[in-house]
């Protein structure tokens, strides 16, 4: 099956968005999604560790791991690289760039446990993506993930001061208004599908 | 003794339910959902991880330098994932396909690597192998508890097997991502009513 990059990567972005319809990267959604400039900072971190981890991912899979045939230390192996990186990452800029650091540093430590940075990679073995739509898929993931976190922040704070049935405050009304966000996004269904 | 063991496994079950008195581990919560057969499986196979890692954490715990933990914490939990994923490969291929990539993402629930940090790190291995199992089963009873009601209104079968007849029309919603939403803030509102009582009493527990 050869799809075009150009496709997947607005597939991952509206159709198979990562958290409205594979659910992944849940956890700091629901934390963090309270503010938006918060959540772009969070969602540009994690586009650009998505987008770099993808790419070294498939490099040691594909030219390491699989001619060894040990395809099966996969989890181990990319679990590892996504720490690696995100430590490397957060050292670089907290020495050059200390601006940067101030706006996404505290986010870095999150996105290790981020479940969106180790399912791209699982997601792009198991579908068997060659390298140009690899790279399509990590970056339009993390696009997509960066949209739907930041269109969230907007829906929270207009509906901050609204009453909302006690019990329901908090993650239960954050979870029905992603439900509400992943019908509309089954909208977009039609224009393209990748699965 | 049995006093303790017995406060662990309620708490684990029940007060302290990974899922819906913490919000943690709700990716996988979601994901695969759709049918009480995966249910089932990513339960008892969160329960194998969340078990063994924190019986292994708790084993080595002294001997684990401070600064490293985390990473040790998180190759023990992928050990024991590599094995629950080989073991599904060779013996229930057909499921493995269908939980595709959740299975390795059980590395980065939230669950084994808080329950690790918190009990294992400060607890002997028979208690945190209880814990684990606990903590465990109360994830996969909430799993089950959704999947129920999505099976059941989605294609109108339980396990597989229709029950609910022909004149049944599947509200296709609920299988689709939405519905998933929709249920586990369902239960998470039920869950709160019922925990009021609680909370207001004790203060709110974060």
């Amino acid at each position: 099956m050869e799809i075009n990059p150009v496709v997947i990567f607005f597939a991952s972005i509206f159709t198979n968005n990562m958290i409205l319809s594979n659910f992944l990267g849940m956890c700091s959604f629901i934390a963090i999604s309270s503010d938006i400039k918060t959540s772009l900072s969070l969602g540009q971190a994690v586009t650009f560790v998505l987008g770099f981890t993808t790419l070294i991912n498939y490099i040691i899979y594909h030219y390491i791991l699989a001619p060894l045939g040990l395809a099966y230390l996969r989890y181990i192996v990319f679990i590892v690289v996504i720490a690696a990186f995100v430590q490397l990452v957060e050292m670089i800029i907290d020495r050059y760039f200390e601006g940067l650091y101030y706006a996404l540093g505290i986010f870095l430590p999150l996105i290790t446990v981020n479940c969106a940075i180790l399912g791209v990679s699982l997601f792009m073995v198991i579908r068997d993506y060659n390298f140009l739509q690899s790279i399509a898929f990590g970056l339009g993931s993390g696009l997509g993930w960066m949209l739907s976190i930041v269109a969230m922040a907007g829906i929270r704070q207009k509906i901050k001061n609204n009453p909302v049935p006690k019990g329901l405050e908090g993650p239960g009304i954050t979870l029905i208004i992603t439900g509400l966000m992943a019908l509309a996004f089954i909208g977009f269904s039609g224009i393209v599908q990748i699965q | 003794m049995n006093k303790k063991v017995k406060k662990i496994i309620t708490l684990g079950i029940w007060e302290d339910n990974a899922i819906f008195r913490q919000i943690l581990g709700i990716c996988s919560a979601l994901a695969v959902t759709n049918l009480m057969m995966n249910s089932l499986v990513m339960g008892l196979g969160l329960m194998f991880v969340t078990a063994f890692s924190e019986l292994t954490v708790s084993l080595i715990r002294q001997f684990t330098p401070k600064h490293i933990r985390m990473m040790v914490q998180t190759l023990i939990i992928s050990a024991y994932v590599i094995i629950v994923d080989i073991f599904l490969k060779a013996y229930y291929p057909s499921i493995s396909e269908a939980l595709g990539p959740y299975v390795g993402l059980i590395i980065t629930n939230c669950i084994i690597m808080g329950r690790c940090e918190s009990f294992a790190q400060k607890n002997p291995p028979l208690y945190s192998f209880l814990d684990g199992l606990a903590s465990g089963a109360g994830y996969a009873i909430i799993l089950m508890l959704i999947a129920f009601v999505r099976e059941l209104l989605g294609f109108g079968s339980l396990f597989g097997y229709p029950v609910l007849g022909d004149a049944w029309v599947s509200w296709t919603l609920m299988i689709m991502p939405p519905g998933a939403f929709f249920m586990l803030a369902i239960v998470i509102w039920i869950s709160k009513n019922i925990f009021k009582e609680n909370s207001e009493q004790g203060g709110a527990k974060s």
